[in-house]
């Protein structure tokens, strides 16, 4: 039953079958079916308490689902070895709104944290590290002069300028979906600006993202295919080609009435 | 203005530099102040002696206040493993006794503070408060265990562990203060250039950053603080070898080292930590109450100098912190070209953000 044809081995960085997940009898996730492409930029839009961030959560291994299957880039993960740690070796990166950069430390030790080089006595090649943190941050993210350098700390930055360190970081490291928890939460409109950017860069790179936020524009900027989560169910899952940012607005306000009605 | 800025981050790249200033405007000031005591070599080489404990307790503990903890148990320890030391001095046969008694003492500091570490750790208890208890109960064990006695290290003079860790170097320099030095370089490097420091700079700065980008933190926590009794038990040996005698009250110095960590620049915020900082703290803490005396002054004003002494150097480490004076003068140059665009190309602009 192997492809005779040679197709790309697996066509979704990312696939959710049938997840469930209960916190006591409290039922958060119901029956998630969803998948993420290779080189797609998802946007995941939903209330409070629609269920994003336990996804998030059941992704990036800080727990497992009640149920169900995760499949990432064609392997399907064992839950009980699946950790943070484990999920950035399978390739899911994460960058928070405000928990992803030791704001007290130089650039170039938070690239490294977590995976510095080291010698076999455990000792950091500060050298090599400063290198490598140099060019990721003119190459993959595009800082250029401004007075930031490797040396610098994440709290000489402006809260755009640490969300695009994150994702520098998580594309250098090989990162096939990166996950953004509300990146733009308390930024001026400049600096989600920046972030926006970054996105793209993700995209151009040939990589995968879930977008999360609450801001509708934004996610419609960066975003392939909308995925609307309700109350722990998928409510829809829409191309950006079949809606303009108008439609999508008055599509979500329309479903909450909608569902709001029904309930 | 560029000169400014470039002094202030000259200076903020060498570690322990302003308060390295401290001390030599302190011995200046001594020296005019008292003369005949200290423009003699005496006084100096007797502090090389008389800083070494505190100094040794207070390097361990910069690492510990660096990943945002703190340890009041050290004093017990100090007292514990000085215990364990002249247990196995008298126990044992002169020629290896000491070795025994070192290596119990260091172990007995390195199961305290494992048990701490457990406790902070796994459990969740907040450090202050575990290692105040810890330093009850070990206290309490230790005065227990000597029977409220001191202990007298016999023949200490002429043995080669007293010579090795506190004997003489040409006849005149404590071989204590190369020991605490060595201390400094390599907990140095553990803290600033090894993976482990790293980590302890990041759970100081915010753990749960350093959680999710794949740091250990809860054994990293316990091995900090296995590692930070181990430091007190050395600090616990040279003491005891120092006097040749073991009290129980021998660890009595919480807070001179605590003192001189933050004198010497640490923050008790976390995330960064100075350990030469520290190391030249603990000679102004260590210099103050001699340096007062010698001046004539009465005796009654020691802890009064000493007071205002840490709280002038501390407000000064708060004013030329990172992103204090040394910022000011980045903000200056950045308001002098106020209108500098950071746009970088290919940015989305407001308007095209929201094609409909």
């Amino acid at each position: 039953m192997k492809n005779p044809v040679q197709e790309p081995v697996e066509q979704y960085a990312l696939r959710m079958v049938n997840v469930e997940k209960y916190f006591g009898l409290v039922r958060a996730l119901t029956n998630i079916n969803m998948e993420v492409g290779r080189n797609e930029i998802v946007g995941l839009i939903g209330d409070n308490g629609a269920g994003k961030s336990t996804i998030v959560k059941i992704l990036t291994g800080v727990f497992p689902p009640t149920r169900g299957e995760l499949h990432v880039a064609g392997r399907k993960i064992d839950f009980r070895h699946y950790n943070v740690q484990s999920a950035h070796a399978h390739g899911i990166e994460t960058v928070y709104q405000d928990k992803s950069l030791g704001e007290k430390q130089v650039l170039w030790r938070n690239f490294f944290i977590g995976r510095q080089i080291v010698n076999r006595f455990g000792f950091i090649d500060v050298k090599k590290e400063k290198t490598i943190a140099n060019q990721i941050m003119i190459e993959k993210i595009g800082f250029r002069g401004k007075g930031i350098t490797v040396d610098s700390t994440v709290s000489q930055l402006s809260g755009g300028e640490r969300q695009g360190i994150a994702i520098g970081r998580a594309m250098y490291f090989k990162a096939d979906l990166i996950i953004l928890d509300e990146p733009t939460v308390a930024l001026s409109l400049k600096e989600v600006a920046k972030v926006i950017e970054f996105v793209h860069r993700i995209k151009e790179g040939g990589k995968a993202s879930i977008y999360i936020s609450h801001s509708i524009p934004d996610v419609y900027e960066v975003s392939d295919r909308f995925i609307v989560l309700d109350r722990g169910e998928i409510g829809a899952s829409i191309p950006k080609k079949d809606i303009s940012l108008k439609e999508l607005d008055a599509f979500l306000l329309d479903y909450a009435h909608g569902r709001k009605d029904k309930g | 203005m560029n000169v400014i800025r470039s002094f202030f981050n000259f200076l903020r790249r060498l570690e322990g530099i302003p308060i390295a200033m401290v001390l030599a405007v302190l011995y200046i000031a001594l020296i005019i102040a008292a003369p005949k005591v200290f423009t003699r070599p005496l006084i100096y080489i007797s502090f090389l002696e008389t800083v070494q404990p505190t100094l040794i307790a207070a390097l361990g503990l910069t690492l510990v206040i660096t990943a945002g903890e703190i340890d009041l148990s050290f004093p017990a320890v100090v007292s514990l493993s000085g215990f364990a030391l002249s247990w196995g001095w008298k126990t044992f046969d002169p020629s290896y006794g000491p070795w025994i008694g070192i290596v119990l003492a260091l172990f007995a500091g390195a199961l305290v503070g494992y048990i701490n570490g457990l406790m902070v750790a796994r459990i969740g208890v907040p450090s202050i408060m575990a290692t105040l208890a810890a330093n009850f109960f070990w206290y309490g064990i230790s005065i227990l265990l000597a029977g409220g006695l001191q202990v007298t290290l016999k023949g200490s003079q002429n043995n080669f562990v007293h010579e090795l860790f506190v004997g003489r170097l040409f006849g005149m320099l404590p071989v204590q203060a190369f020991w605490s030095l060595a201390l400094a370089v390599l907990l140095w490097f553990i803290l600033n250039r090894h993976k482990f420091g790293e980590g302890i700079m990041f759970i100081g700065d915010n753990a749960n950053v350093a959680r999710v980008m794949g740091v250990n933190v809860e054994a990293t926590r316990i091995r900090l603080f296995a590692l930070q009794g181990m430091v007190a038990a050395f600090s616990g040996i040279i003491v005891t070898l120092d006097i040749g005698v073991f009290y129980p009250d021998q660890g009595n110095f919480l807070l001179p080292a605590m003192a001189s960590v933050f004198v010497g620049g640490t923050s008790i915020a976390g995330g960064a930590g100075s350990i030469f900082g520290t190391v030249f703290g603990s000679y102004v803490i260590g210099s103050l109450a001699a340096g007062v005396v010698a001046t004539t002054i009465s005796g009654y004003w020691v802890q009064v100098v000493e007071g205002l002494v840490m709280a002038a150097v501390i407000v000064l480490n708060a004013a030329t912190g990172k992103g204090k004076i040394a910022g000011l003068s980045g903000r200056l140059g950045h308001w002098r070209t106020p209108a500098s665009p950071k746009t970088s190309p290919g940015l989305v602009q407001k308007g095209d953000r929201a094609p409909n």
